[in-house]
């Protein structure tokens, strides 16, 4: 059996991945990416519309060319990329971190690393997640899978296409369903207002006069063999109702219902979750409850823009480099979920640097004010044009924010929205 | 007569109100600042969407390049398409078949419908590694 040993081990390689492996070079470490598919780029490679990059690149792409321009400067940078090679364990023993991997080519393979970086991404929520009733027709898919079916397996997963749920991804999927030539019929989304961001719904939806039912839940599914349609009922004032309910006739069903960070192997090597995120907690250095590793991309939290991933996952690899190289934080504040927050990651900050802190808002509000406090005294007030759940919102906190409270012990920073 | 928009230039999502007026000129109003004016002119006089589709792989796959179980080449228009002549640019794109392997950034249908826009490879694919 093959074993080989580096400073550092990135498991996944999709854009998290590689910038964090880019960054962990650039410091001058040794590292590894062990990614499951057959070429670096994780899910962009089906992400093939644009709206990509406008941070990173200053450009809008499509994923697929977001994806390349980071996997051509992994092999020149030194780092070795395994693909085709799936982590089945991960096992730390103190300094020491073991990622047990498999590949065609090279069968099991033993990695050694004192830092491991986690990068795997996450997962789609399916039918089962969100108990939809009715029969179990075939012509159900995730959002997701139908993407990959289509934009590079090249089928098509059916004619007359409903979408529930309205995240991105399922207003993306009727786009493009509707350019391949299928009718899709309405999307059906139990909340309120949609999940996914205005331009999709407009680009997306109103182009094609694909009708958004909001505040309506899918009631049943319907159908033997195939989808024949499913029935949808409105909710008012909080009560589903059952008498307005009615019928959508269609073959295929997307769903587009939430995405849940993949942590099967972090929780595998101890990493404790954070219910809010599903994520690893993740102190100031994004280090998890396991010393030496670490966690970036859409396995901490799920993100909005991958210009955002990348931004998190090379403060990642530079954090495991500094780490590597025994520095340490050297004072940490707790960071806490105030009004209206639903979570902000990570959740430590070091007073005596610059720290950035993403977070996600539970309420759509315009002329909204976010305000980070410790004890009730208000560090900074950003006045912000719009808030909605769908976008990720970030602060930074600086020395000059957090340098007054320097001396406050076992302080807590609460982040609000008001 | 008015029409109603939703601004798409930042996430504010303006309602923007337009009316047409009679020497062909528009008034707008509804918006926030003056990029959601610059939109619903452009959105009403000459709306354009940047397309992205797949072209069928021709021949055998590679198998290098990543190119195994991938039977598409994702693509785009180089810059934003008239709208109302994106069906018959999909129809154009969904006819042509290419080889691998492809580099990202080829051109795969040069001056689409004699527009001056060009659809290209946004994938490589193919090349052996």
């Amino acid at each position: 059996m093959k074993e080989l040993a580096f400073d550092a081990v990135v498991i996944g390689g999709g854009a998290a991945g590689m910038a964090a492996a880019l960054e962990l070079r650039s410091s001058g470490r040794s590292a590894a990416i062990v990614e499951r598919e057959e070429r670096l780029g994780g899910i962009l490679a089906q992400c093939i519309h644009t709206g990509f990059g406008l941070i990173e690149f200053d450009e809008e792409l499509s994923g697929p060319e977001f994806a390349e321009r980071f996997e051509e400067r992994v092999a020149p940078a030194g780092i070795e990329a395994f693909c085709g090679c799936t982590v089945l364990e991960l096992d730390v023993e103190g300094e020491q971190k073991t990622v047990t991997c498999v590949s065609r080519s090279e069968g099991v393979m033993r990695l050694r690393a004192r830092a491991v970086i986690l990068a795997m991404g996450c997962r789609e929520r399916n039918r089962g997640n969100v108990r939809i009733p009715g029969s179990r027709p075939a012509g159900v898919f995730t959002a997701g899978l139908a993407q990959r079916l289509v934009n590079v397996e090249g089928y098509v997963p059916g004619r007359d296409v409903v979408v529930i749920g309205s995240g991105d991804i399922g207003l993306i999927m009727a786009r493009r369903m509707s350019w391949i030539g299928c009718k899709v019929h309405a999307v059906v989304e139990i909340l309120p207002y949609p999940s996914g961001l205005t331009r999709n719904i407009v680009q997306c939806l109103r182009d094609f006069g694909i009708p958004l039912y909001l505040s309506h839940l899918t009631t049943d599914i319907f159908g033997r063999d195939r989808v024949e349609g499913i029935e949808v009922a409105p909710i008012e004032n909080g009560a589903l109702m059952t008498e307005k309910a009615f019928k959508i006739p269609c073959d295929t069903v997307l769903l587009s219902v939430g995405l849940v960070p993949e942590n099967e192997l972090s929780r595998m090597a101890g990493v404790s979750i954070n219910p809010m995120t599903n994520g690893p907690w993740a102190d100031s250095f994004l280090m998890t409850s396991v010393s030496g590793v670490f966690a970036c991309g859409n396995v901490l939290h799920v993100h909005d823009l991958v210009d955002y991933v990348v931004e998190e996952a090379r403060r990642a690899g530079r954090f495991a480099a500094a780490w590597l190289g025994g520095e340490r934080p050297k004072r940490e504040l707790r960071v806490k979920a105030g009004p209206n927050v639903r979570y902000v990651a990570p959740s430590r900050v070091e007073p005596g640097r610059d720290n950035k802190l993403y977070l996600r808002t539970m309420i759509v509000r315009n002329d909204a004010v976010l305000e980070a406090r410790i004890d009730g005294k208000v560090l900074c007030s950003i006045k912000k044009n719009h808030v909605q759940p769908s976008e990720m919102i970030t602060l930074s906190l600086g020395a000059a924010e957090l340098g007054a409270i320097a001396g406050t012990p076992d302080a807590t920073v609460e982040i609000s929205i008001q | 007569m008015s029409e109603e928009l939703t601004c798409i230039t930042c996430p504010m999502g303006c309602r923007l109100k337009v009316e047409r007026l009679a020497e062909g000129g528009i008034a707008v109003s509804g918006n926030r600042c003056p990029r959601g004016a610059a939109y619903a002119r452009e959105e009403l006089l000459a709306p354009k969407r940047t397309v992205t589709a797949t072209v069928k792989v021709r021949g055998p796959l590679g198998s290098g390049g990543g190119a195994v179980g991938v039977r598409r080449i994702p693509c785009r228009t180089r810059a934003p398409f008239p709208k109302e002549r994106v069906g018959e640019l999909l129809a154009a794109i969904y006819a042509l078949e290419s080889p691998l392997p492809v580099k990202r950034g080829d051109v795969l249908i040069a001056d689409a419908l004699g527009l001056g826009i060009d659809v290209v490879a946004t994938r490589t694919l193919g090349t052996s590694e």
